[in-house]
This record gives structure tokens, sequence and C-alpha cells, in this order.
């Protein structure tokens, strides 16, 4: 037997909304599996991975506390991807927005009335954007490989960070831990709703509407698709390919910047050797689920914030490594990337050796 | 001369992983496909090789469930972007996530186990000569693997029919397919080597490197890897130079935190990231070379018109 693939004359709207669902049912089931082959009982398993965060009220305020810096990350590397510009470096563009937006609580732990909060943040975003902006000056100027040397940043921004808390910003009072001095007043950001959801869910709300006006409405928007989608159709009209590799790149930096400072300046409270459980990556993964889409992405970040949760309550209920999460996410994304491929094509199983004659070529990708 | 053979051993045995991990991807990406999920691979190599030896006690089979689970999880991704058409990047992406994310899990009882250290293989007689005898031929089973291979697939590449195929269906596959060469089946076969090379490659850091397993033990080097790739402009040759200058980096880096400058660990720890991004523009400035030899077709998908 054979599986073949037939181009659709049209892409299908219907599969547009059903692939990722069927993909979440398809990660289920695999996790069925996966849970039977480590010898836990896969039917508990699976409540206790997907259902029981959200069975208790401070469950789900961690679901939101979670989702926001995923939500943050995701939006703006949707807007790189779109243009076809491979930024997968977000975790250590989190990490310089984390480190640039702790400059003056801890140099200058003194000042923590509200307005340094807004001099924390603008530092965050600021730092987010320098450190996206040489993978994009490095592919402009010399075309270097964006992907390998955003994912190589990645790295010298996590030992950087762990210097730092370790060495000159360890806290002198913090009995030889590898954390700075706590934040405190307005070096925190204030609090929304509950104990932990933080202003910063409005920051990740309204990315989320910005982005979306930005591509439906805006000349921008346009040209970030045709230069994505047909790089020549673009340079004939006029749009400037280099333009948008940096305006992309700054975009998705100062967003995973925003994401590194709200986390140390929210529910982390001090900068400590590493920031982030993998926020960056997962962005990645809820770009592509919610179909690169601000609005899909909220979804998709409240989703993967969800795996996070379920991955702590197995290791808490079970005992498992809360490696799980990463397997999960990890299958998520292949079960996504396998099902749109339903959008632009039909599947047909084929006897194999039967050529059926006469029949209409088929377009090639 | 005596000072120099520690160096040696130590850049050849940094650079033999990297090496390896290069080249199941350059033969991958001379047929088209860009995988880059060879992090994910190694570590997946890493895991299996380390437990399978442990289990077994028998170094061997340790090598042999590495390769096995590179081609695995390599299978895995040969069937989505080939099978299905699905973007090769994000794929690779996936493959890594996936990769590192099972290691971890499957590792977990082998965390602070010592693992069986690979036995070196003395060649009779060429061992015993000064200064080369104990670089070239002391070392263990797996560097000479890796060094015969870069000669076996520079040959494959450039002086063999199969070579020749593999080369057309990476730089024109329509062209290919329409001579009636099975794109598809070719593709798939270099994706399960490059599957079985960067096995291999983590094979060799948890067997052979550091003899134990910790999560996340490839730190980059699938990555670095993949850089090597793009630096060797396609070109087995150019593979070897670029692996034992990351080798030596390697070195540096543990010798200055030896003799204790006043650097931090983790600036040293830095240099082989920096490296890749320097040695990454210093290649894509020479446009001409890259143009040249980079595959035409690599990261497009091809659906065969029946």
């Amino acid at each position: 037997m054979r599986i073949e693939l037939i181009r659709r004359p049209e892409h299908s709207r219907t599969m547009v909304v059903l692939s990722p669902i069927i993909a979440i049912a398809l990660t289920v089931i695999a996790g069925f599996f996966v849970f039977l082959a480590i010898g836990v009982d896969p039917l508990q398993a699976l409540y206790i991975y997907f259902i029981e965060p959200l069975t208790a009220g401070w469950s789900i305020e961690a679901l939101f506390v979670k989702a926001v810096p995923i939500i943050l990350v995701a939006v703006g590397l949707s807007l790189c991807y779109l243009a076809n510009n491979w930024n997968i470096g977000a975790e250590g563009q989190f990490a310089a927005g984390a480190i640039a937006g702790s400059v003056f609580p801890i140099l200058v732990p003194g000042w923590n009335g509200p307005e340094v909060m807004v001099a924390m943040l603008v530092m965050g975003v600021l730092g987010g954007m320098l450190y996206a902006a040489i993978p994009a000056l490095l592919k402009i100027r010399f075309g270097a490989n964006e992907i390998l040397t955003s994912l190589m940043l990645v790295y010298v921004a996590q030992l950087f960070l762990d210097w730092l808390a370790r060495g000159p910003w360890r806290n002198p009072e913090g009995h030889n831990f590898p954390d700075s001095r706590p934040f405190d007043g307005g070096q925190v950001l204030p609090v929304l709703v509950g104990s932990d959801v933080r202003i910063s869910l409005v920051f990740a709300v309204v990315a989320v509407i910005v982005a979306w006006f930005v591509l439906r409405r805006t000349l921008t928007g346009f040209q970030i698709s045709v230069l994505g989608q047909a790089p020549r159709a673009g340079a004939f009209a006029g749009f400037s390919q280099n333009r948008m590799i940096l305006l992309t790149f700054l975009v998705s930096g100062g967003l995973a910047g925003l994401a590194g400072i709200c986390e140390v300046a929210g529910p982390i409270g001090m900068l400590r050797t590493t920031v982030s459980p993998g926020y960056g990556f997962t962005g990645i993964i809820v770009a592509f689920l919610g179909r690169l889409n601000p609005i899909g992405i909220f979804f998709a970040g409240l989703l993967l914030a969800l795996s996070y949760l379920g991955g702590e309550g197995m290791q808490i209920a079970l005992g498992i490594s809360d490696q799980i999460t990463r397997v999960f996410q990890g299958m998520l994304l292949f079960f996504v990337l396998a099902c749109d491929t339903l959008i632009y094509y039909r599947i047909r199983f084929v006897r194999t050796g039967q050529h059926p004659a006469g029949e209409a070529k088929h377009g090639r990708a | 001369m005596e000072g120099l053979e520690g160096p040696l051993l130590t850049i050849i045995t940094a650079s033999t992983p990297l090496l390896l991990a290069a080249l199941g991807e350059l033969v991958t990406e001379r047929s088209g496909v860009l995988n880059l999920g060879v992090e994910g691979m190694m570590a997946v190599g890493a895991v299996c090789g380390f437990a399978a030896a442990n289990l077994t006690g028998m170094p061997m089979l340790g090598v042999l469930a590495a390769i096995l689970g590179g081609m695995v999880i390599a299978f895995l991704f040969g069937l989505l972007t080939l099978g299905l058409v699905t973007n090769q990047v994000a794929s690779g992406l996936a493959l890594t996530l996936f990769g590192l994310g099972l290691s971890a899990l499957i590792g977990d009882a082998f965390v602070g186990v010592p693992g069986p250290g690979m036995p070196k293989l003395y060649i009779p007689g060429l061992s015993d000569i000064p200064l080369v005898g104990r670089i070239f031929f002391a070392q263990d089973f797996m560097t000479y693997l890796a060094w015969a291979l870069v000669i076996a697939v520079w040959y494959f590449i450039f002086r063999t029919r199969g070579g020749l195929v593999l080369r057309a269906v990476g730089d024109n596959h329509v062209s290919a397919h329409a001579l009636g060469y099975k794109v598809i089946r070719v593709r798939f076969l270099a994706v399960l080597f490059g599957g079985a090379c960067a096995g291999l490659a983590g094979g060799y850091l948890s067997l052979v490197y550091t003899p134990q397993w910790t999560p996340n033990m490839t730190a980059g080097r699938g990555w670095i890897a993949l850089a090597l790739v793009v630096f060797a402009a396609w070109l087995p040759g150019r593979l070897v130079v670029g692996a034992l200058l990351f080798g030596a980096v390697s070195y540096l880096a543990l010798y200055l935190q030896g003799i204790g400058v006043g650097i931090p660990s983790q600036f040293l720890s830095m240099l082989p990231y920096l490296t890749t991004i320097v040695v990454l523009v210093v290649i894509s400035r020479n446009r001409t070379l890259l143009r040249i030899n980079t595959p035409a077709c690599l990261g497009q998908s091809f659906v065969p018109d029946r």
C-alpha cells in the first residue's frame, strides 16, 4: 500500500479550522501510548495532565500566568515566520530582556516608586530588540543563516545571565544563593486579579490585538505576507526585504524581551540563573498551532500553558519527570504540521502496483 | 613535541562528535532535505547508547542502539517532510524539541549512573610510534569510524553513480524525477543516514567523551554541526577542517579554564557558540563558493506527479 497526496484545487477552509483540533486529539491519543509505555495508568495520567489543572481556581490562575510570556513570544515570532524569517532565538531574547530590564532594580535598588516600572519595561523591550537585531543585521549584511545565529545567541545569553546571577549581580545578603536581590515596591508588576495574574496579561492581549490589526488592516502587514509567500513579487512591488527582516526581528525580539522582564518583575520577582522553562521555544510551537494568526495564538498559548501545568502535576502526583512536557509539546508540533498538510492536499491510499490510467496530472510542490 | 600530544588528543576527541553529526547532515542536505533536528537526534542517540551499554554491559551494543535510536526518530522526520510534505524547518525544530524531551524522559533513570567506558584500540606496532602513534593509532573504535566515514562519504558523493543520483536529486528534483530516479526514496535513505550519524555522534558523547548521561548533554553540538555543513560548503574535506577548528576552540576553553586566567568560566563556555557565529559570517561573505555548492533544492518539498 502507498500513500498518495493529491493537491486540492483550492485550500480547504474546513481543514483550516479542523486541523489544530485533529492535531490535539492525535496528541492525546499518542500521549495515551506514551503513558502506557512508561508504565502508568494512561487514563489517570491523561486526567492529571489535561483535566485536573482546569478544576481548581488557583491552577486556572497559574494557567494565565504561564500563558502570558508564551503568547507574547509567539505573537512576535508569528510575524517573523509570516515574513519567512526564522528567528528561533526567542529564548535568548527573553533572557536579554530580563537582564536589561533588571538593570535599574539591581543597580539602583532604592528607586522603587511606581515610575521605575516604566523604565524597566522600556529597558526590557530594548534589550530584546537589540539582541534580536544581531541575527537580523548579520543576515542583511552578510547573508548569514539567521536560524543558526539566533540559536547560538540563546546559549550566549543564558551563559551571560548565569554569570551575572552568580557573580556581580548576586545578592550579598542572599546566603550564597545565585539570585539577585528581590525586587520590591514599584519594581514588581501590579497584580490584576487573584494573587499572581499581573498587568502583563493586558500587554499580551494588547499585543494580540495590535498584531491582528497590523496584519489585517495595514500596508506593513500586507508587505509581511507578500514578502513571506512570494519574495520576488514583493521585490517587484518595491517592498524592501531587508527592511522587513529588521522590522520583524525587532518586533519579535522586543516582545520576547517584554515577556522576559515581565517574568522577572512578576512571578519570579528577582533575577536568577535561569528565568524561563523554555518559553522561547514553546513560543515556536504556539505560533504554528495558532496558524500564525494572533487570535489563534492566544488560545494556543493557553493550551501550551496547560502542558506545563500538566507536566508539573504529573511530577507531583506520579513522580514522573516533568520532561514529559517537552515530549508532549514536540508531539503536538509534529501533529500540527502533519495535519496542516490536509489543508492543501487530500490523502489517498493506493494499493501498490495499480496505476489508474488516464488520470489528470496533479500539481507539484 | 611531547607537550603537543595532550592538546591534539583533546582536539580530536572534541571534534569527532561534530564531525560525525555534520557528515550525516551533509549527506541529508546533499539530497535536498534540510533536517534541523540534528540536536534532537543526537540526544536520543546519546541516551539510547548509554542505556543499552549500561543495561547489557556491552559498549558495542550501546553504539548500535545509538545508531538505531537516531534512525528511528529520523524516520519520523522523513515520514513528515517527505510523506506529508510538511515544512522542513518547522519539522526539524519539532524533532529537536521532541528529541530533547524524549531523551530526558528515557534518561531519567540513568542520571548519575557511571557508564561503561569504551576500550581504546591500539593498532599493534603503529601505536608505539612517538607522538603520531598515540594520536592516530590508539583511539577508540568510534574515532576511527568517524574518520573512515569522511573518506567513504567523499568517495560516495563524488566518485560513485549513487552519489551522482544523490546530488541530482538535491540539485533538481523535477529533472531527477523525470529521469526516473525515485526522489522520495533517495531522500528518505539520506535522512536515515543522517539520523544514524547523528545517533552515533550522540553515542560518542555518552559512551566516550563523557561516559555518563546528563539531560541536554549535547549542549548545542547538533546546531554547531549544522553550521559546520554550511562552513564546509557541503564538501566533506572542508568538514574536517571545520570540525578540527571547533575541537581546537573547545580545547582552548578547557585550557584557559585549567590554568586559571581571570576570565569567568561562562565566558569561556561561550567560545564555541561565538565561533559558530563568526564562522558563519565569514563563510557567508564568500557567496560564490556557497552558490556553486549549495544543493539547489535544499529545503524544498517535492510531490511526484504520477
